[in-house]
C-alpha cells in the first residue's frame, strides 16, 4: 500500500517513502510518500488560485458538503491511492501504526463524524453565533449592524501529531471558512487526514482545497514559514522555536486540571468520577485530559482513591473492545518515562500511590505492546518536579495546597475544571489569565461542547473583523 | 565486453595503488604523516602491498588524523616548493578536516569537464556558481572548470556553517532571510551577464533560485548541482518541475575525494542517483557498518568505505559518514559505484545537513 502526497487534491507518489510500520511486528503497514520542500513551496505558490475554489461556493453548500463527508468519512469506502479503504480497515491501520486500540480509534472517528456533521453548530461555537453566509460576501448586518470579516490567509498549514487522532477535528472547520488546507500528517498517523481529505472529496469539495505532504522537519518548516496561518501540534520544546510567531497557532502540552475549593473539597468522593474520566478518557493522550488535581485539602484521601480507581484500567490487546490503554509505539519511550517518573519520585516529596494497588511494575507487556499503566503521584509541594508534567498516558498528580496559592501556583492550564461554589473563589478564578477552556462544576476536562470555541479559536485566527460602512447598497 | 572492460579496470588500479604506496612511503617523496606511520609499521608497504586488496593491511584512515595541524606533515616531500593551498571539509561535524593540495582539484575538474555535454555546457559559455565558497575547494574547483571549458565564472557565496547554525537554533525566519540574500545576488548577476549558461548550485539553492526565475528563459543550458538532500526524489522533481529542458548533472564531491558523477540519465533508472567515482584516483567500496572488512553485496545497503589515490594525497578506506546500495559496474565506469548516497541511519539524528 503506498499513501501518496496530495498535491491540490491529486495524487502523486513521491519517490522518496518511509515506511508506516506494525508497531507490535516492525513490518510495514504502507509506504508513505515524503515530499520535499521544494515541491511544496512550488505547491504554495498556488495558494491564491486554490483559494478561489473555494470562495465559489456559498457557505451553505460547504456546510452540507462537510454533512455529506461525516457520513463517507464514518461509512464509506474511500480512495486509497490506486485502491481502496473501508471504515474497517482504517481503524485497524490506525490502530496498529499508533497503538490506540481500535476501541479508542473508533470513538475518535466518531468524534470526527460529530464536528463534520454539526460544522454549522461548531461554527457558531467559533464566530458566537455570526451568520456565516456573511462570508460570502464579506460582509452584512446583523442584529442591525454592519459586518465584514476579511480573511487572513490563502492557505491553513499543520503540522499534525501522532498522539490522538481526535486533534483532527480542530481544523476540520477550515473548508467551510473558505479557506484551503495544507497538512503535514504524522509520521504513523497519516490516515485520518487522507481519509478525512478523501471523504471531502467524495462530497464535492474542490479538490484544490487539499495539500497533503508527509515530510520531515525541514518541510514542516516550510509549511509553518509559507502558509498565512498555521497550527502546530508538538511537545513544549517543538512548539518553543514558534512561540512568538503570531501566524502560527500552539497547540503544545496542556497541563488541564481539575481544582477544588476549600468549600468543595470536603465532598470530593462525589467528584470521583469526573477525576477519573478526566485523566483517563482517551488513554491520557489529549492534551484536554488532566494530568493534576489540586486541592486545598483531602490531598492524600484524593490520591488513593483515584490510585485505587485508574488501577483497574488494564493493558489489553489492540482489538479488545473494552480496551482503554493505548501502546506505546516505541517501547523505549515507555521505559524512558517511567524512569522520569521514577528520578522525580527519588527526590523526595512524592508517592507513586498507584504502586499499592497494582500487581507489577507500571510498565506493562501484552500481545507484544508496551504500556504505561495509570499512574497516580501523591505530591506534598506544588514545585515537586512531578507536580505539573504531563505525560503521554493516564498519569496524574495530586497537590495540596491553600486555595488561596492555587491559581498562582498551578501554571499555564489548557482545560480547567473547578469544582467549587465560593463566588469570591469563582471570581479568582474567572479572572485567571493561565487558564483557557472553564469548565464550573462536574464536567470532566476532556468533555467538549461543540458550540463552543476551541483553544485557538480558529476562525479569530483565519479572520479578522474589520470596520466597514458602505454608501451603495 | 565489460568483463574485460571491469578486469582491465581492476589491473590499472592495483598498478595505480603500487605506484601510490611506493610514493607516499618513499623517503624521497612521501609526506611526514605516513613516513612516521610506516615507522610504526612491521611491515614496509612498499613491498607488501601489490594491490588494492592488501590497503587492509593499513587498517582504516582515521578521521581525526586530519582534524588539526600541522597541515605541513601532509605536504608530500617531493611537492614542498610548490605552492600549497589547504581545504576544509563543510564543517557540519565539529572541527573541520583539512587536506593539502597543490593541484588535485584542476586535474579532478578536467576530468570531470571530459564527461560533460558541449551541448549543455557549451564551451566558452560563462558560469554561476552559487554556493559555498570560503575555505572549501569547490570555489576554485568550479573557476577552474569554468576557464578549463574557455568560460570565466561568477560566483554567490554561501556560508553552510552559519546556515547550520541558524538550523540548530531554529531560526527559520533568518535562515529565509539569508537564503533570499543569497539568491537576489544571483538574480542580480544572471540578469546582468547574458552569457552565463552553466551553473553550479546546490539542491535547496537551486529550489530557492527557480522559485523566482524560470532558468530555461534566462538562457541557462546546464545544471551541475551537488550537495547534500540530493536524492531520487529531487532529481525528479529538478527534472520534470524545476528545471525540465535544461541538462541536469548530480554529482558528488567532497574536498578529500575528487568529484564522483552520476551515471548517464536513463529512465528506466527511475531517477536513482548513482555515482561513479574517478578511478584510479578513488574508490568507493560499499561496506557492512559492523565489520568494514567485508563489502556487502550488489544492490544491498552498506556504508561508504572512500580512498583516495593521488601523489598529493593517500587516503585509505576512510568510513565515510555516509551510507548507500552498491552499485554494478557499467560501460563508462567499469567499477563499483553507489546507488542512493545518503546520511548513515546512525548518524540522521545527529548531524545537521544544512541547505546547501
Amino acid at each position: 500500500m503506498h499513501i501518496p502526497l496530495l498535491r491540490g487534491g491529486k495524487p502523486y507518489e513521491s519517490l522518496n517513502t518511509v515506511e508506516v510500520k506494525d508497531f507490535r511486528t516492525g513490518q510495514a503497514v504502507a509506504q508513505l510518500s515524503q515530499a520535499n520542500s521544494g515541491l511544496i513551496r512550488r505547491d504554495l505558490a498556488k495558494a491564491a488560485a486554490n483559494k478561489s475554489a473555494l470562495d465559489a461556493l456559498p457557505v451553505h453548500e460547504l456546510l452540507q458538503i462537510c454533512k455529506n463527508a461525516a457520513a463517507l468519512f464514518l461509512e464509506a469506502e474511500l480512495p486509497l491511492n490506486s485502491g481502496s479503504q473501508t471504515p474497517d480497515d482504517y481503524v485497524r491501520n490506525l490502530s496498529v501504526t499508533t497503538g490506540m486500540p481500535e476501541s479508542l480509534c473508533r470513538i475518535n472517528m466518531g468524534k470526527i463524524h460529530k464536528v463534520l456533521d454539526d460544522m454549522a453548530a461548531v461554527l457558531g461555537g467559533l464566530t458566537r453565533g455570526l451568520d456565516i453566509s456573511i462570508l460570502d460576501a464579506g460582509w452584512g448586518e446583523q442584529g442591525g449592524r454592519s459586518l465584514s470579516y476579511s480573511v487572513q490567509t490563502n492557505n491553513l498549514g499543520a503540522i499534525l501529531p501522532n498522539n490522538s487522532p481526535g486533534v483532527h477535528s480542530l481544523w476540520l472547520p477550515s473548508i467551510p471558512l473558505k479557506v484551503p488546507l495544507v497538512l503535514k500528517p504524522g509520521s504513523q498517523e497519516p490516515w485520518t487526514p487522507y481519509r478525512v481529505i478523501q471523504a471531502f472529496l467524495a462530497a464535492g469539495a474542490p479538490e484544490q482545497a487539499f495539500g497533503f505532504y508527509p515530510t520531515d522537519y525541514s518541510g514542516a518548516a516550510e509549511i509553518l514559514m509559507r502558509t498565512g496561518k498555521s497550527m502546530l501540534f508538538g511537545d513544549a520544546k517543538t512548539v518553543a522555536t514558534w512561540e512568538k510567531d503570531r501566524r502560527v497557532q500552539i497547540h503544545g502540552p496542556g497541563w488541564s486540571k481539575v481544582i477544588f475549593g476549600a468549600d468543595q473539597a470536603d465532598n470530593w468522593q462525589k467528584y470521583l468520577d469526573v477525576l477519573v474520566d478526566s485523566v483517563s478518557t482517551n488513554s491520557g493522550r489529549s492534551c484536554l485530559n488532566a494530568s493534576g488535581v489540586w486541592t486545598p485539602a483531602h490531598g492524600r484521601e484524593i490520591a488513593e482513591a483515584l490510585a485505587q480507581r485508574l488501577a483497574q484500567i488494564e493493558a489489553k490487546s489492540m482489538t479488545d473492545p473494552e480496551a482503554g490503554l493505548a501502546a506505546f509505539v516505541n517501547p523505549q519511550v515507555a521505559e524512558h518515562i517511567s524512569r522520569l517518573v521514577d528520578d522525580g519520585l527519588n527526590q523526595g516529596g512524592a508517592e507513586d500511590v498507584t504502586a499499592r494497588y497494582r500487581d507489577g511494575g507500571r510498565i506493562a507487556e501484552v500481545d507484544g505492546a508496551t504500556f504505561l499503566l495509570p499512574t497516580v503521584i501523591w505530591c506534598d509541594r506544588p514545585d515537586h518536579p512531578l507536580a505539573n508534567t504531563e505525560l503521554l498516558f493516564p498519569f496524574a498528580s495530586v497537590v495540596e495546597l491553600p486555595q488561596d496559592e492555587l491559581l498562582a501556583k498551578m501554571g499555564p492550564t489548557l482545560v480547567c475544571t473547578a469544582l467549587t461554589e465560593d463566588r469570591k473563589f469563582v471570581h479568582e478564578i474567572m479572572s485567571a489569565p493561565n487558564i483557557d477552556r472553564l469548565n464550573f462544576g462536574a464536567i470532566p476536562t476532556n468533555k467538549i461542547a461543540w458550540d463552543q470555541p476551541h483553544e485557538g479559536n480558529l476562525f479569530e485566527h483565519l479572520y479578522k473583523q474589520r470596520a466597514f460602512q458602505s454608501a451603495t447598497h | 565486453m565489460l568483463t574485460d572492460k571491469i578486469k582491465q579496470a581492476k589491473q590499472t588500479l592495483d598498478a595505480h595503488v603500487r605506484d601510490i604506496v611506493n610514493w607516499h612511503f618513499d623517503p624521497a617523496t612521501g609526506c611526514q604523516f605516513w613516513l612516521e606511520y610506516a615507522d610504526k609499521l612491521d611491515f614496509d608497504p612498499r613491498n607488501e602491498i601489490g594491490g588494492y586488496e592488501d590497503l587492509k593491511m593499513l587498517g582504516h584512515f582515521e578521521d581525526y588524523w586530519l582534524r588539526g595541524g600541522p597541515v605541513r606533515k601532509w605536504v608530500p616531500k617531493a611537492f614542498q616548493k610548490d605552492p600549497i593551498y589547504v581545504f576544509e571539509t563543510g564543517g557540519s561535524t565539529g572541527v573541520p578536516k583539512a587536506r593539502i593540495n597543490i593541484r588535485d582539484f584542476q586535474t579532478d575538474y578536467e576530468l570531470f569537464s571530459g564527461t560533460l555535454s558541449d551541448a549543455s555546457f557549451p564551451p566558452g559559455a560563462d558560469w554561476l556558481m552559487l554556493g559555498p565558497t570560503g575555505p572549501r575547494r569547490l570555489r576554485l574547483a568550479i573557476e577552474h572548470l569554468a576557464q578549463h571549458r574557455g568560460g570565466i565564472s561568477f560566483f554567490v557565496d554561501l556560508d553552510p556553517r552559519w546556515v547550520n547554525k541558524l538550523i540548530k537554533r531554529s531560526k527559520h525566519e533568518e535562515l529565509e532571510l539569508y537564503k533570499e540574500h543569497v539568491t537576489s545576488q544571483a538574480l542580480n548577476i544572471l540578469r546582468a551577464h547574458d552569457n552565463i549558461q552553466c551553473i553550479f548550485t546546490t539542491p535547496k539553492l537551486l529550489e530557492a533560485l527557480c522559485e523566482k526565475i524560470d532558468l530555461a528563459k534566462m538562457g541557462i543550458k546546464g545544471i551541475f548541482c551537488g550537495g547534500t538532500e540530493m536524492n531520487a526524489q529531487f532529481h525528479r522533481f529538478a527534472r520534470e518541475e524545476l528545471v525540465p529542458g535544461i541538462d541536469f548533472v548530480p554529482t558528488y564531491g567532497n574536498t578529500l575525494m575528487g568529484l564522483a558523477v552520476n551515471k548517464p540519465f536513463d529512465p528506466a533508472d527511475n531517477y536513482a542517483i548513482i555515482y561513479y567515482p574517478p578511478a584510479p584516483r578513488a574508490v568507493f567500496e560499499i561496506v557492512d557498518p559492523d565489520n568494514p572488512d567485508q563489502l556487502v553485496g550488489y544492490n544491498e545497503t552498506g556504508r561508504v568505505a572512500l580512498t583516495t589515490l593521488t601523489k598529493e594525497f593517500f587516503m585509505p578506506r576512510f568510513l565515510e559518514r555516509d551510507e548507500g546500495d552498491r552499485a554494478e559496474p557499467i560501460e563508462p565506469y567499469p567499477w563499483d559505484g553507489v546507488r542512493n548516497l545518503r546520511l548513515l541511519s546512525s548518524l540522521q539524528q545527529s548531524v545537521v545537513v544544512g541547505v546547501y
